[in-house]
């Protein structure tokens, strides 16, 4: 696991914030998240080394929250709202519409590496039915065409990429 | 009768041309004039001024916020906490987004002044993982507030010193219930905590007194320090005093948030005349008033019973339409008022798919502490997602009502009520359609949107 300096600073500044080192298990798993793209295994340890606790103490947290990940996913991470108002208002069909412009499923790296697309709960914006976030970006009343729009979007930006 | 206007307290600058969430701007509008008045009162006032305004709790729960500052035990000699409550995830709530993206330093302030009042050195935003946007834009204005001398030590010459921290959450509902959230602070699981004896007031974070407010219910404190509690108090209904936003999602013309004086609102002036009634050609079937764990209404159903008006008990007869939306009326006619998340549904909707879809929420949701939550959400769910993709029995109602009667009270957490109460509550308002579903099956595909 090689963290970038920026990183490890901010790891040693964010400790600084709370009485008891323990309490910086999330904001550490974040940092780390953020850096690498997904939780690796010798990150349990080490993150149970920095805060003197044992690695049992990390792994249980790691597994408890739902946005820490322990496998790599694709470039960019589509999550969609599932949860009732969203559905209401087609929800399920934004998420096929997704799947099927990336040829992909839930959960899975699309073939060409480009995205992982899945379903979270409630996003808080109901009012803006239904919603997708990618990466930090809040999308709001994502019907099937806006999301194929979001999609020819993320396309356009890796071709830049490359 | 006409919906009364809009008064915005709490959203007056939300989405206003120009507006933006600096502190210049904030210091523009009069900005922390409040909290550098404060604190040249005694803290014991500002406590006094926050229980004469009758403040609820604007989280769900509905407690007394005064009482609530007033159970913390300042005795001990340990340090109080003070924790805002920003993991907002009940589904249908959608207000502390707007608050803490486009008016930061409104929360700040407000968080300040609870901070001067209750003596708390030390105060954590908790914010959802999932607005990591909202996360940037308060520690930005806090560093601003820092800057100015509005936070950190010394505040303004006074000798109090008070620093806040932005904590993220990492997306889990659980993490929005207070001693969950004290766990998730603490670097744990959210398993929430057994009360007694760990009333957060004595017993909190670090086993110190802890108080944890939701982000609304601290902006109101800003307002309340600002006008005095009696002031306060004359905006609303006795009871239900202030202002209350209103987040409407669902089956509407025009869904949004809209803040009115508590009370004055009626179910029917929100949703027909403010956000402009079913969309075209429908017609609304059912409403969740106060986020999803609160019960579900069905239009066309009728409360009768006599309610205190002044000193006098006078005869209600309301249909859904006519009850006024406060904490109150809406727990008269067994429901409640929550976190202020409206959720209406129209006639294309099947309620067995709906409430497939929130035990889908619920049953992810579940923290796993207690068997009868964990696998009593688990099962509503396989239940309700059989009948929707596999085969519905007719015997499958009286079923999923014998699993969702035997989780309430034997919890730890309020999850076990909030997970089977939707479950009980369209039982018991649709249970002809959970019985006739068999049949109806698939014969709306058209219009209706999959759910589960």
């Amino acid at each position: 696991m090689n963290l970038k300096p920026a990183t490890l600073a901010q790891i040693d500044e964010v400790i600084t914030h709370y009485p008891v080192k323990r309490s910086a298990t999330l904001p550490l798993l974040h940092l780390i998240q953020e850096d690498v793209g997904y939780i690796p295994e010798e990150a349990i340890p080490w993150i149970a080394a920095k805060l003197e606790l044992q690695p049992i103490n990390v792994y249980e947290v790691v597994t408890f929250y739902p946005m820490f990940r322990r496998k790599p996913i694709g470039r960019r991470h589509i999550k969609v709202c599932r949860t009732l108002s969203c559905a209401l208002l087609g929800g399920y069909k934004t998420c096929s519409a997704l799947e099927k412009e990336f040829n992909t499923h839930l959960g899975e790296v699309s073939p060409d590496g480009e995205v992982t697309i899945d379903f979270v709960e409630c996003l808080a914006s109901c009012g803006t039915a239904p919603v997708v976030m990618i990466d930090d970006e809040l999308h709001e009343k994502v019907d099937p065409a806006k999301a194929k729009q979001l999609a020819d979007q993320i396309r356009a930006d890796a071709k830049r990429r490359i | 009768m006409p919906a009364p206007t809009q008064r915005r307290l709490i959203f007056e600058h939300i989405d206003e041309p120009g507006y933006t969430n600096d502190l210049a701007c904030y210091q523009k509008h009069g900005g922390y004039a409040v909290l550098r008045q404060a604190v040249t009162r005694k803290p014991e006032e500002l406590i006094d001024e926050v229980k004469k305004s009758g403040l609820r709790g604007r989280g769900g729960a509905g407690f007394p916020c005064g009482v609530k500052w007033g159970l913390v035990d300042r005795k001990s000699g340990k340090p109080i906490y003070l924790i805002v409550n920003a993991d907002e995830s009940e589904p249908g709530t959608f207000k502390d987004r707007y608050i803490m993206h486009q008016d930061p330093h409104q929360l700040i302030e407000g968080t300040m002044i609870s901070c001067f009042a209750n003596n708390v050195k030390q105060a954590y935003i908790y914010i959802r993982g999932e607005m990591p946007h909202g996360a940037r834009i308060l520690e930005k204005a806090i560093a601003e507030a820092r800057a100015a001398n509005f936070v950190g030590p010394n505040i303004l010459g006074t000798g109090y010193s008070c620093e806040i921290y932005v904590h993220r959450g990492a997306g889990a509902y659980i993490c929005g219930e207070e001693t969950g959230l004290i766990e998730s602070l603490e670097g744990k699981r959210a398993n929430p905590r057994i009360k007694p004896p760990y009333f957060p007031a004595v017993l909190g974070l670090y086993q110190c007194p802890t108080i944890v407010n939701n982000v609304e219910t601290l902006c109101h404190v800003k307002h309340i320090a600002a006008m005095g509690g009696e002031a306060y108090a004359k905006i609303g209904t006795p009871g239900n005093t202030g202002t209350r936003i209103f987040c409407v999602s669902g089956h509407v013309q025009r869904p949004g948030y809209y803040e009115f004086e508590a009370g004055r609102i009626t179910m029917g002036q929100l949703i027909n005349e403010v956000c402009g009634g079913p969309l075209p050609g429908r017609t609304f079937k059912a409403v969740i008033p106060g986020g999803s764990s609160a019960k579900i209404l069905r239009f066309g159903e009728r409360f009768k019973g006599k309610r205190k008006v002044g000193a006098e008990m006078v005869d209600y007869d309301w249909g859904v339409e006519d009850v006024p939306m406060d904490f109150d009326s809406l727990a008269m006619i067994g429901t409640m008022g929550g976190s202020g998340g409206v959720i209406v549904m129209d006639d294309t909707v099947n309620m067995v798919e709906a409430l497939a879809n929130i035990n889908a929420f619920y049953s992810h949701e579940s923290c796993g502490q207690c068997t009868p939550c964990r696998e009593g959400s688990l099962w509503m769910k396989r239940i309700t997602t059989r009948m929707v993709h596999g085969q519905a029995r007719t015997e499958d109602a009286a079923l999923l009502k014998g699993v969702a009667d035997q989780i309430p009270g034997r919890t730890i957490c309020a999850f076990g009520e909030a997970c089977s109460w939707p479950t009980q509550s369209f039982l018991a308002k649709f249970g002809d359609e959970f019985k006739g579903y068999a049949e109806a099956k698939g014969k709306n595909a058209e219009r209706a949107n999959i759910l589960i």
